[in-house]
C-alpha cells in the first residue's frame, strides 16, 4: 500500500471548490478563532455539494487552509476507510488535487470526526474536527442570544450543576462523548463528540486544533501548547474509558476499541478504532493477543 | 480471524451506479428532458428556485431530474452549485407595484382599482382526477384548439397600484420603513450568520428561502392560537416583475432581465399601544415564482414574528425567532436530520461501556428492601 | 515615470492569486498560532510604497469589500490606496473605530489603541487586527511573551514599538476577550501578537 496518493484535480472548480472570497471569509475567521482560543467566530457559512451535518465545517475550514504542498488525512469514527471519509477525501483529491495518506505522521492536514488519532500529533500538523454542535451550553439553554451572554460572564455554573446532578445520581460524571472543556482558563468548549478518553490528548498538544460547524455557522481553535481542562472535581476526578480486553487484531492495550459484534449469539471482539494505528502496529510485527481478543459475549 | 471492514470506496461507486438507474427508471420509457421539466412542472421548478434561492428555471429542472424528482435534494443541489457563483453586482429593489401581473386579488375589498384578476388558479377547480391527462396524445397542443396557445399570452401590460397603499393613504395601516429608508444597507443572510435579535430584512430572506412545509405548518399554527395575528389577505398578487442594476460606470439603472414573483401583503390587527394608536399592521410574503401557499405562509410567520417589537406577548414558538429562523432552512434540516446514518459507533461504543458500568452498579431498589 | 496614483503606476497584485493568497495566509496563521515566532513570505510581491512586501502580502490576502480598512499617514499615499482599493476592492476609513484591518507603515506614530474596535463582550471576535510594519522584527524593546500558543516563554522585540505601545498593550490584556490582534512585518518576515498573548519585561 503506498503511503501518499495523489490524483488529478477536476479543472472544472476553483482550487479546493471555495471561491477565493470565500476562503478569505473563512480564514478571517480562523485566524480570530485562534486569537480568543475556544470562541465561536460566526462565519458566513456556504452550501456545500456535502449535506449539512455531513462535515461541512470542517470541509470549508480544510478548503480554506489547504495548499498544493499539503498531504491530507480524512478520518471518520478514527477510520480511513468508513464511506463518510472515503467521500471528503475523494472530494479533496477531485477539487484540490492535493496527495491523500492514511498515516497519521506523514499528513499536515488531518480532518476528522469523532476521533483524535492515537499517534501523537506534532508541531505543524492541523487538526480539523468536524462539529455539529458547537455550543457546549446549548442542551442547558436552547436560545443564542442567552448563551453567548453566559459565555461573556463565564456563567459556567450551570455546566458544573449538571455534571454534578450525574454524581449525585450515578456516583460518577455519566458523560462519555462530547465531554465539556475550558480553554486557556477561559472559554468552555465542546471538544465536539470524541470520547473522553480523546480529551487528554487536546491538552497542550504541539499542533493546531481548529473546530468547523458549518450548519450552525460558528469555527473556533485551540492554538498549540495551549491547556484544554476536561471539566471534574475535586473528588471526582477526570478519568478516560478503560477496556479489559486488548485489540483483537494488535494487541493494543491503550487505544480506543472498537466493539465488532461477530455473529447471532452475541459474540463479540474489540478493535482498535484508530485503523492506521493498529495497521501499523501490526506491521510492526505485533500481533493479536493469544485469546484472540475474544470475547465469548457478556454475562 | 476477523478483518478490519474495507471497500468504502468501491461501495461508494456502486451505490452511485444505482442511484443513477432507479433515477432513470425503465429505459424503454423516454427520458424526460429538462426543457419538459421546466415547462411542465413550473409550480416545482418555483419552489426549487425559491428555497434554492438560485432564479434559473432550466438549472432548477435539471435538478429535479437529478434528484429523481424530490425537490429538497434539488434545492440542495441548486443551494450548492450557488457557491461557486461569483457575485458580481447586487440588483436595485424590485418594485412590484410595477409588477405586470397575472392575477391578483385581495379578500378585503369586494373590488378595487385594476380590479380582481382570477388568473391562473387551481382554488375553484374541484379536486378530481382529470383521467383525460393520462392519455398524452389527447393533452397534446397539436391535437388541442389554441386556446392553450392564447392563455398564455404576456401579463397585462399597465402596472396596478397596490391594495395596502390604498389603506396607507388613510393612515389606517402602519408606515413601513426598510434598512435602505434608514440609510443603512439591508442585511445579506448568504454573507453574514444570523445575529439575535435579527432585523425584519434578515427574517425575511430567511422566510423567503425556508421550507414550504415548515412555513405552512407554522403559520397554521398561528391561526390556530399559538400567536394571534388576526389576518386578512390584504392582496395576493403573482406577475412579472423587472430586475435592474446600476452599474458603476454608467451611474444609472439598467433591466437586465425579469422573474416571476408572488407577493402577499396580510392585514392584521393591532389594538394599538400607549404610544401608538389602533391601526393595522402587515405581515409580508415575497417568494420567486408562483407560489400562493408558501407566499401567504411566509407573511403569517412575518407577522408572528413581530409580536415582540409590537409589544405583544409573544410567547408561542412562532413567534419565536430563534425557533423560526434557525429551523426553517430545509438544506440544513435535512443534513443535520440525515447524518443520524452516518456511522456513530465510536459514541456508542462510549455510551455501551458507561451503561454497562451503570447497570453493574445499579442498585436495585427492591433488593435494597430485601436486605 | 506614472504620475502618483495613475493608472500607470498601480503595481501588481499576487502573481497567483489563489496559491499565493493561501501560502501567505498560511504564514499568518501559524503566526498567529504562534506568537512572537517570526515566519517568511514565501511570495514575489512587487509593492507600493512604502508598503513592505510582508505588509503588502497579508493585506492581499486578508482583506476585500467586506473590510473597512484604515491606514496610518504614511501609508495613505495615492500609490497605496489606488492599489488596495484595485486589488482588494476594500472600502478605506477614515475612523479607526470602523476599521476591520488597521495598516500602519509607522507604528511609532499609532494612535492611541483605544481608538480601534475590540469588539464587544457578546462578538469578541469584532476586534481588529493591526499590521504594523516595522524596521525589524527583533532589535527593539525585548518583551516576554508567555500564553496560548507559546510553551514557557517566548522573547520579542520589534524595533519602532515603544514603550508606551506595550504599556497600552498590556492594560488591553484586562479586556480579553475582547482586544486588537497585532500582525508585525518586516521585509519579507511577518510576527503575530493575539490579544491573548501576555507581554512582560
Amino acid at each position: 500500500m503506498t503511503r501518499v496518493s495523489t490524483a488529478a484535480r477536476d479543472g472544472g472548480y476553483t482550487f479546493a471548490y471555495l471561491d477565493e472570497q470565500t476562503k478569505r471569509m473563512v480564514r478571517r475567521a480562523i485566524l480570530k478563532a485562534v486569537a480568543i482560543p475556544g470562541y465561536q467566530v460566526p462565519f458566513a457559512s456556504r452550501e456545500m455539494p456535502l449535506p449539512f451535518g455531513w462535515g461541512t465545517g470542517g470541509i470549508q475550514v480544510t478548503a480554506s487552509i489547504i495548499g498544493r504542498d499539503d498531504t491530507l488525512k480524512v478520518i471518520d469514527q478514527g477510520a480511513d476507510d468508513t464511506v463518510n471519509a472515503v467521500s471528503i477525501r475523494a472530494f479533496f483529491a477531485r477539487t484540490a488535487g492535493v496527495p491523500t495518506t492514511t498515516r497519521t505522521q506523514d499528513a499536515t492536514i488531518i480532518q476528522t470526526r469523532h476521533r483524535i488519532p492515537e499517534t501523537p500529533l506534532r508541531a505543524g500538523q492541523i487538526l480539523v474536527y468536524q462539529v455539529p454542535i458547537p455550543e457546549p451550553l446549548r442542551w442547558l439553554e436552547p436560545r443564542e442570544a442567552e448563551t453567548r451572554r453566559m459565555h461573556a460572564l463565564q456563567e459556567y455554573g450551570v455546566m458544573h450543576v449538571r455534571l454534578y446532578e450525574d454524581i449525585a445520581r450515578y456516583g460518577h460524571i455519566a458523560t462519555s462523548y462530547d465531554y465539556p472543556v475550558r480553554v486557556n482558563g477561559r472559554y468552555l468548549m465542546r471538544p465536539s463528540p470524541i470520547p473522553k478518553f480523546d480529551n487528554p490528548k487536546m491538552d497542550r498538544s504541539p499542533a493546531l486544533q481548529l473546530f468547523g460547524a458549518g450548519r450552525e455557522k460558528r469555527i473556533y481553535a485551540v492554538p498549540p501548547h495551549t491547556g484544554v481542562r476536561s471539566l471534574d472535581f475535586d473528588d471526582h476526578p477526570f478519568e478516560v474509558q478503560k477496556w479489559d480486553q486488548a485489540c483483537a487484531l494488535c494487541g493494543s492495550t491503550a487505544s480506543f476499541l472498537d466493539e465488532i459484534v461477530t455473529d447471532n449469539q452475541g459474540g463479540r471482539m474489540f478493535v482498535c478504532s484508530d485503523t492506521d494505528h493498529c495497521e501499523t502496529r501490526v506491521r510492526a510485527g505485533h500481533v493479536e493477543s493469544a485469546a484472540g481478543g475474544r470475547d465469548p459475549g457478556g454475562p | 480471524m476477523y478483518v478490519a471492514v474495507k471497500g468504502g470506496e468501491r461501495a461508494i461507486e456502486a451505490s452511485h451506479r444505482l442511484l443513477e438507474a432507479e433515477r432513470r427508471g425503465d429505459p424503454a420509457v423516454p427520458e424526460l428532458s429538462t426543457r419538459q421539466v421546466s415547462e411542465q412542472l413550473p409550480r416545482a421548478v418555483d419552489r426549487v428556485m425559491a428555497e434554492g434561492s438560485l432564479y434559473d428555471r432550466e438549472l432548477a429542472a435539471l435538478a429535479i431530474r437529478q434528484a429523481a424528482g424530490d425537490l429538497v435534494e434539488a434545492i440542495f443541489l441548486l443551494r450548492a452549485y450557488r457557491t461557486t457563483l461569483p457575485r458580481l453586482g447586487n440588483s436595485e429593489p424590485v418594485d412590484t407595484a410595477r409588477m405586470l401581473v397575472r392575477r391578483r386579488i385581495s379578500a378585503t375589498f369586494k373590488d378595487v382599482p385594476g380590479g380582481q384578476i382570477l388568473g391562473p388558479t387551481p382554488d375553484y377547480t374541484h379536486r378530481l382526477l382529470d383521467f383525460r391527462l393520462a392519455d398524452v396524445s389527447a393533452t397534446d397542443p397539436a391535437q388541442r384548439d389554441d386556446t392553450v396557445q392564447r392563455d398564455r399570452l404576456p401579463p397585462r401590460e399597465e402596472p396596478m397600484p397596490r391594495v395596502m397603499d390604498l389603506l396607507g393613504r388613510e393612515g389606517l395601516v402602519e408606515e413601513e420603513t426598510t434598512a435602505a429608508d434608514e440609510g443603512q444597507p439591508p442585511a445579506d443572510i448568504t454573507r453574514e450568520p444570523l445575529r439575535f435579535p435579527a432585523g425584519r430584512d434578515a427574517r425575511l430572506q430567511v422566510l423567503a428561502r425556508g421550507d414550504e412545509g415548515f412555513l405552512l405548518a407554522l403559520g397554521y399554527a398561528s391561526q390556530r392560537g399559538f400567536s394571534n395575528t388576526h389576518p386578512f389577505a390584504g392582496e395576493i398578487r403573482y406577475g412579472v416583475v423587472a430586475v435592474s442594476i446600476v452599474p458603476e460606470e454608467l451611474g444609472f439603472a439598467i433591466d437586465i432581465g425579469e422573474i416571476e414573483l408572488t407577493e402577499v401583503q396580510m392585514v392584521n390587527q393591532f389594538a394599538g399601544s400607549d404610544t401608538a394608536p389602533p391601526q393595522f399592521t402587515r405581515g409580508y410574503g415575497l417568494v420567486f415564482g408562483h407560489q400562493e401557499r408558501k407566499a401567504m405562509s411566509m407573511a403569517l410567520v412575518d407577522r408572528s414574528l413581530r409580536g415582540r417589537e409590537l409589544g405583544e406577548a409573544a410567547d408561542s414558538p412562532t413567534e419565536d425567532e430563534e425557533f423560526v429562523l434557525y429551523h426553517s432552512d430545509n438544506v440544513e434540516a435535512s443534513g443535520f436530520v440525515q447524518h443520524l446514518k452516518l456511522p456513530h459507533y465510536v459514541d456508542f461504543q462510549s455510551e455501551l461501556e458507561l451503561l454497562r458500568r451503570l447497570r453493574s452498579e445499579f442498585d436495585p431498589p427492591s433488593a435494597q428492601a430485601a436486605e | 515615470m506614472p504620475g502618483p496614483g495613475g493608472a500607470l503606476d498601480l503595481r501588481p497584485g499576487f502573481g497567483d492569486p489563489v496559491a499565493d493568497s493561501q501560502s501567505v495566509f498560511r504564514a499568518v496563521l501559524a503566526a498567529m498560532s504562534e506568537p512572537g515566532t517570526v515566519r517568511t513570505v514565501a511570495v514575489e510581491m512587487d509593492a507600493p510604497a512604502p508598503l513592505h512586501p510582508a505588509t503588502a502580502a497579508v493585506c492581499l490576502a486578508l482583506m476585500d469589500f467586506e473590510t473597512p480598512v484604515w491606514l496610518d499617514a504614511a501609508a495613505c499615499t495615492g500609490a497605496v490606496r489606488t492599489w488596495l482599493r484595485f486589488h482588494c476592492g476594500c472600502p478605506l476609513v477614515a475612523d479607526p473605530a470602523a476599521a476591520r484591518f488597521a495598516v500602519a507603515a509607522d507604528p511609532v506614530t499609532l494612535p492611541r489603541l483605544d481608538c480601534f474596535s475590540v469588539g464587544s463582550e457578546a462578538y469578541p471576535d469584532e476586534g481588529a487586527t493591526l499590521v504594523l510594519q516595522v524596521g525589524s522584527l527583533d532589535g527593539g524593546m525585548p518583551v516576554t511573551l508567555s500564553g496560548p500558543g507559546i510553551p514557557g516563554e517566548h522573547g520579542f522585540g520589534p524595533e519602532d514599538v515603544t514603550r508606551d505601545f506595550w504599556l497600552q498593550r498590556r492594560a488591553f490584556e484586562d479586556l480579553f476577550p475582547q482586544g486588537l490582534d497585532l500582525v508585525f512585518t518586516s521585509g519579507v518576515g511577518l510576527a503575530a501578537l493575539p490579544r491573548s498573548t501576555l507581554g512582560r519585561w
